[in-house]
Parts: structure tokens; C-alpha cells; sequence
């Protein structure tokens, strides 16, 4: 498997006429994360947008090598087909590799996606993630709806994920515990 | 593993299996095939009511009617097309793995009109019948419906696509495919006129132009939509 590769070179975020972000770079190889941090309404979630592709820099450009991998708000499970199923449904097109990490789902695979708790919803989002294989993971304000074993379990599925050569990128605005973690505060981009 | 183009097929035949699970059976905010279909024969089941029993009148007319019903029918699920997935993160799961839009759309023009066309026409013969309309013509409607309803599967996906994400863009979603299937209902109609026969060959033309720009109108839209 090529290493997996995540650059950002000077980009620049704009949303309608509004500047959020400038000057922001940076360089993750195989086993390194970086933590997007900063308050509500910065940017962080545009910027993952940004490295996922999804939307253009209104500057600069953005180099990757390795599958992505993204985990929002957005959990992308129909709501009304079981957890099991609609997780399947994903890994059927990702290759059908078996869930790496099951984040405590076991029993709630035959409960519908639409009953689950905000928390669940969001171990539902990271297992679609963890079970992608996707080497660069873009994670949207992960912890967000966790309870603290689970927020901790999280942490440990991605620093499992970089001890396989992954690539985390993590917005959040609250602290995180991972090992030898790259910190850059949008409040130092702000245009 | 995900992307690269060896897995692009696999992944497609899986979203092609969820799009017609969904568009036939329906779901959470999402009718199902079945609503058009009852549309689509509760106005053949109508109009004799309004214009009277006169089986003259009605074969003449009636050809008509069952293309505007067919028509109609297809602005119904128009709303549960493509926004629900949209709206869901599916478009973006899917161009994060390098599925390209136009690829996933044209998928879901064939699921739609699987879950759409094929239905109208089985009961089209149902509807002839209600409408008193010969053996001929229920021929030439079946043929007309089996060359125009993938020109209008794709006008809805295409318009579903570009109001994806607006607010009160089912509403808009109607006004803005009625005029682009006008040529559909045109050719359809025209062709069970006497000396209609091109009308067939026409129709089929326009729903392969429809079919042609389709994922690439749609794809578009959906990409601006993120910005």
C-alpha cells in the first residue's frame, strides 16, 4: 500500500463574501494527526470540506495520496433500515472488510438507524469510518454526543488507525488525549 | 479498500440495488411506487365521470388524458428523488470514494424508471380499458410510453437533482419539469392522432436527448449545491 499523504498549501476558505480562513498549510504523513481546533462558526467544518474535496479553496490547493474517509453530521444511514444493514450497505462498496472497531453496536444491529441516541448515531458514523479503510480519516467534531468511555474509545480507534499508518485530521473544539498530536487554531488563520 | 475503477461497477450495482429497493418500496418520507401508479389510473377512473359515458368521445379523448396522467404521475415523487440523499451526506460519501455524480444519477434514472415507467405501463391497459379507448391505440400508447418514460425518468432526476436542497423545491420541482416534458406529451399524444406515426419516432429522439444531458445537468447541480 503507498503511504498515505495529506497537504494543504496555503488555502484559503471562503463562504458567500465572507473570508474564514487564510494562510492555512500543512503536511501529514503516515501515522500523524492534526487537530483543527478553534470555536463554533470558525471554519473547522469547512476546512474539512476543504481536504475531502468537496468544496474548492477560494486559495492555494490541497495534495493528497490514500483513500479519504470522512465522519460529520452527516451520517449518511438510511434512517429507516437497520444499523446492521445500513452499515453493510457501505461495506459492501468499501470492499466488505469486517469491522475493525464496533464501538459497543453489536446490540443494536437490528434497531433502526432513525431510533438510535445521539451518541449511538455517532459510534454508527465512526464505525462507517473505521470500516471504510480508508487511510486519511476527516473527522468533524468526533467526540461531539460521547459520553467519556466512549469519547476515550474513540480516541483509541484513531490512534490505532495511526499506529497502521493512517492519517487523522480531527475538527473539534475540545481538547483532545491523542499521542504526539499537531494543534493548529483557526484563530490564527482568521483573515 | 475504496475507489479505484475495478471496485466503480461493484459499487454501483450496490447503489442501483438501494435505489430500487427505496424507489419501489418506498421509506421514511419517500411514497414508494405505488402513489404514482394510483394517480396515474384514478384520473383514467375520473375523467369519464366529468365528460360522461360517451365512448366516442372518450376514444378520442382518452389518449390524451392518459398521457397527461403519465405525465403528472411523474412529478409526484419528484421531492423524495434525490434530496433525502443529499440531505443525508450519500452524494458526499459517494464523491469521496471517486464515484463520480453523473455515475450515481444515471443509476438512479434506471431505478426510477423501473419503480415509474414500467408500472404505468402495465396499468395502462387498465386505463384504456376505463377509457374506452380501441385495441390499436392502447398499442400505439404502450409503445409511446415505453419510448417516452425514460425521457421523462430522466427530466426528474435532472430537476430533482437542481432543487435539491431549496426550500420549497417540490413545489418548484413541478413548475420546472412540466415545461421541459411538454415535448414528450407533444410527441406521445400526437403520435395516436391520425397520421401520427412520426410522432413515435420523435418521441423516442427527444426521451434519448433527455437521457443524454440528464446526468450531466444533474451532476452539475449537485456539485454547485456544495458550494
Amino acid at each position: 500500500m503507498q503511504p498515505a499523504r495529506l497537504a494543504a498549501y496555503d488555502i484559503a476558505c471562503r463562504r458567500g463574501d465572507r473570508v474564514l480562513v487564510r494562510a492555512l498549510s500543512f503536511d501529514l504523513k503516515p501515522g500523524e494527526a492534526l487537530h483543527l481546533a478553534g470555536p463554533n462558526g470558525i471554519g473547522k467544518s469547512s476546512v474539512i470540506r476543504i481536504l475531502a474535496g468537496l468544496l474548492r479553496p477560494a486559495w492555494g490547493h490541497v495534495e493528497r495520496e490514500g483513500a479519504l474517509a470522512l465522519s460529520d453530521e452527516r451520517l449518511a444511514l438510511d434512517a429507516h433500515r437497520p444499523l446492521g444493514e445500513a452499515l453493510a450497505f457501505w461495506q459492501r462498496i468499501d470492499g466488505g472488510e469486517a469491522t475493525r472497531a464496533d464501538f459497543g453496536l453489536e446490540n443494536l444491529r437490528d434497531v433502526p438507524v432513525g431510533y438510535l441516541s445521539t451518541g449511538q448515531r455517532k459510534r454508527a458514523g465512526l464505525a462507517r469510518l473505521a470500516a471504510s479503510g480508508a487511510q486519511i480519516w476527516l473527522l468533524d467534531e468526533p467526540l461531539n454526543g460521547l459520553d467519556t468511555h466512549w469519547g476515550a474509545a474513540a480516541q483509541a480507534a484513531i490512534e490505532a488507525h495511526r499506529a497502521m499508518g493512517g492519517i487523522a485530521v480531527i475538527a473539534s473544539h475540545q481538547p483532545l488525549g491523542l499521542q504526539r498530536l499537531r494543534t493548529i487554531s483557526l484563530l490564527e488563520h482568521l483573515p | 479498500m475504496s475507489g479505484g475503477t475495478g471496485n466503480a461497477g461493484k459499487a454501483l450495482a450496490t447503489i442501483f440495488a438501494r435505489d430500487l429497493a427505496l424507489l419501489l418500496k418506498g421509506a421514511l418520507g419517500r411514497g414508494g411506487a405505488v402513489l404514482p401508479l394510483l394517480f396515474f389510473l384514478a384520473v383514467a377512473m375520473l375523467f369519464p365521470f366529468a365528460v360522461g359515458p360517451d365512448a366516442k368521445l372518450l376514444g378520442r379523448t382518452g389518449a390524451g388524458v392518459i398521457w397527461v396522467a403519465a405525465l403528472l404521475a411523474a412529478i409526484l415523487p419528484l421531492d423524495r428523488l434525490v434530496e433525502p440523499d443529499v440531505e443525508a451526506g450519500f452524494f458526499d460519501q459517494w464523491a469521496l470514494r471517486g464515484l463520480a455524480e453523473e455515475a450515481v444519477l444515471m443509476v438512479r434514472i434506471v431505478a426510477h424508471w423501473l419503480s415509474f415507467g414500467v408500472p404505468l405501463m402495465l396499468a395502462a391497459p387498465i386505463s384504456a380499458g376505463l377509457l374506452s379507448l380501441d385495441r390499436a391505440q392502447l398499442i400505439t400508447i404502450e409503445q409511446g410510453l415505453l419510448l417516452g418514460t425514460p425521457g421523462l425518468a430522466a427530466i426528474g432526476v435532472t430537476i430533482a437533482a437542481l432543487t435539491a436542497g431549496l426550500r420549497a423545491g417540490s413545489a418548484l420541482g413541478g413548475m420546472l419539469a412540466i415545461p421541459l416534458a411538454v415535448p414528450l406529451l407533444i410527441f406521445g399524444a400526437g403520435s395516436l392522432q391520425p397520421g401520427g406515426e412520426g410522432g413515435l419516432a420523435l418521441l423516442g429522439a427527444s426521451s434519448l436527448a433527455a437521457l443524454a444531458i440528464a446526468p450531466f445537468a444533474g451532476g452539475a447541480a449537485l456539485r454547485a449545491a456544495r458550494e
